[in-house]
């Protein structure tokens, strides 16, 4: 989800998108693959490091930390000095870390399936977890994540899954299905919004045929686009920005959405959030460092700081993502209807997206198949 | 002395060269550093292959040209050039006409008019936009006005149609002023000639003022055809992403499918495809 994060703020998400073509396009840089290279030994880290000798620079979603982090890492961590660096969406993280030379980044948060490709390059560094004492802070389940299990080299800092977003006083009856979705009944039609990035549009189709949602076998990808093809003329439209002011207007009445961004909040309370019955996603953001660090010491420091209750609560009260840190979540207040409620058992039923790699093609080409026709 | 006068001619005409090149340096500059040098970039990607992050990966091929000739994405270029030809076809029927009148009043209102036609541009184009789905949303403006009277409600939004009214009201001045400045340009006594003549209104409109208004039609059509070929925001919003534009197919291969070298290559044959078009108008323009 994080792929769109930034565009939340921004209703002219078409104007951020031009602004991040511009900045995708100067960006250059080249990525040989070197796919399932091993990673080289770890160094060695002396848990007693001077920090005051070592800097930090950390690249992040846009308010994704508390604003006063760096100052606050720096006064209470002793480290010289923290920068932050912001990023729009994975794939730029991953062009500024990718790029030949060393990026200068120090900690970069990105999701779980870019933490993975990362480790296979060999660019990260593995998570000494001695020096990151509070990792016990983590929920059980957030130590076991399909693509990473036991936080050899990431470590989960928000989480969360995709489900039907909907009025309820607008349904004749709660959806429990993709396939209300899919195959929306006559008081429905044309009323319902999908999620058109590549892999959150395949979802729905995916899950309801019973695949996985990393499928790259090209017949099930296949069937998933005669379902999303069939679905379309009863579509309002595709919308990865604006479902939840089409809800709030009722002008859509179910829409796929990211259980974060779902308005369920909202004054009237009549927007509520279901995971259908077939199962959904789970997307993790991580944090992970790089094997190009020169102040790795610095680097378990922070993400330490991060997971301290206090640090980490923010993001569950500020953006209302769920946050893996069982110290943090139990002392969020979690307003009614919030679906912060949602928890880690729940979530965990979720099929964690991995990178597919060259068969992501597959996927792009999905989307602009049913765009197109 | 005699050798100081023979030289001055040469290093006078040298002192101009300095001086031209001087002054035209920033520019030239400018010109290299922030256009041919990363049009030469792009271009460069068109024969080298997808990294697996959005890079490029230096390994020649010629697969991006060969699925230009895919059906699908010769689909999406044949609607693009559908949509922008009617909305440049419907922007002249408008435009035309409102160019003929402002030319014809009096030079205070004249002034209004021409402000009237850039006013919307002030506001930025994305609001203006966004405002549309206001307009025409299901429970939007249109359709609770309407329903006052007992009419729909509409599927007013999210097709085709709309995607033509949005970039019609995007693009229109930049039809109406090119229009303006060539029919203001005419000389009236011809037209007085004419009519003493003894042709027509309609004859002197045909025979005389369409023919030497053509560079101002030419003009006012490249102006709306390019910017509508290109866009992306308008199929998005007021399209519902529903169909796409080869402007959206762009974006989405930088943004979404990672697709570098393809991306650039579609940018290759949209440039190029203006280039073609910007030679024509030049060619037409002279002729007329």
């Amino acid at each position: 989800m994080s792929r769109t994060r930034f565009t939340r703020r921004l209703p002219a998400a078409a104007a951020a998108a031009g602004l991040a073509l511009a900045v995708a396009a100067c960006g250059g840089g080249s990525s040989s693959s070197s796919d399932g290279a091993t990673p080289a030994a770890a160094d060695q880290l002396k848990p007693n490091a001077d920090l005051s000798q070592q800097t930090l620079d950390i690249t992040v979603w846009d308010g994704y930390t508390p604003k006063e982090l760096p100052e606050k890492a720096k006064a209470e961590l002793k480290i010289k000095d923290v920068q932050i660096q912001t990023h729009d969406t994975n794939e730029t993280a991953m062009t500024k870390l990718t790029a030949p030379g060393d990026s200068g980044i120090d900690v970069a948060f990105v999701s779980g399936q870019y933490a993975q490709a990362l480790n296979e390059q060999g660019l990260l560094e593995p998570i000494h977890h001695e020096l990151i004492p509070n990792l016990a802070n983590l929920y059980p389940e957030a130590t076991q994540l399909s693509y990473d299990k036991g936080n050899k080299y990431s470590v989960p800092y928000t989480w969360g899954t995709t489900g039907i977003c909907y009025r309820s006083d607008l349904v004749k009856s709660e959806p429990t299905s993709w396939n209300d979705l899919l195959k929306p009944p006559a008081w429905a039609d044309k009323k319902v919004t999908m999620l058109a990035t590549e892999r959150w549009l395949a979802l729905p189709a995916l899950k309801s045929l019973g695949y996985s949602i990393n499928t790259d076998k090209d017949e099930e990808i296949e069937k998933a686009k005669e379902l999303l093809l069939a679905q379309k003329p009863h579509l309002l439209r595709y919308d990865d920005t604006t479902f939840g002011d089409r809800l709030v207007s009722g002008e859509a009445v179910m829409a796929e959405a990211w259980d974060g961004w779902c308005p369920t909040t909202d004054p009237k309370g009549n927007i509520k959030f279901a995971v259908p019955k077939e199962g959904s996603d789970l997307w993790v953001d991580t944090m992970v460092i790089m094997k190009s660090s020169k102040n790795k010491e610095a680097a378990h420091a922070l993400i330490n700081y991060i997971l301290s209750p206090e640090i980490h609560s923010w993001a569950a009260e500020n953006i209302n993502y769920k946050v893996p840190n069982k110290a943090a979540m139990e002392q969020v207040k979690i307003a009614k209807g919030s679906l912060l409620g949602i928890t880690p058992a729940e979530l965990l039923n979720g099929e964690a997206a991995i990178d597919l790699g060259p068969a992501s093609t597959k996927y792009s080409r999905l989307q602009q198949d049913i765009k197109a026709s | 002395m005699k050798s100081e006068v023979e030289t001055q001619p040469v290093s006078r005409s040298r002192g101009r060269w300095l001086g031209a090149f001087v002054f035209l340096s920033p520019g030239l500059a400018y010109l290299v550093v922030l256009m041919l040098v990363p049009l030469a970039l792009v271009f460069s990607y068109t024969v080298f292959q997808r990294g697996r992050f959005g890079g490029v990966v230096y390994e020649f091929t010629t697969e991006n040209f060969e699925r230009l000739f895919d059906p699908l994405y010769l689909n999406v270029l044949g609607d693009s050039l559908k949509i922008a030809a009617l909305t440049t076809l419907i922007a002249l029927l408008i435009g035309y006409p409102t160019a003929y009148l402002i030319a014809q009043l009096p030079k205070r209102w004249k002034t209004l008019a021409l402000v009237a036609v850039v006013l919307p541009f002030w506001t930025n184009f994305i609001i203006r936009v966004y405002a549309w789905t206001i307009l025409l949303s299901g429970p939007g403006l249109v359709n609770s006005a309407l329903a006052k009277i007992g009419l729909g409600p509409y599927e007013l939004l999210y097709n085709q149609g709309t995607i033509v009214a949005g970039l019609l009201y995007s693009y229109l001045p930049l039809m109406v002023l090119p229009l303006y400045a060539a029919i203001e340009k005419l000389d009236p006594q011809l037209r007085e000639a004419s009519a003493n003549l003894g042709a027509s209104g309609f004859t002197t409109f045909r025979k005389v003022t369409l023919p030497l208004t053509v560079p101002g039609v030419l003009t006012g059509s490249l102006f709306v055809f390019v910017p509508s070929f290109g866009n992306f925001v308008i199929p998005e919003m007021l399209g519902g992403s529903k169909s796409i534009m080869v402007g959206n197919l762009i974006r989405d291969q930088f943004l979404s499918a990672r697709d570098w070298p393809f991306g650039a290559t579609l940018s290759l044959v949209l440039i190029a495809l203006l280039v073609v078009l910007l030679i024509l108008q030049a060619w037409a323009a002279r002729r007329a």
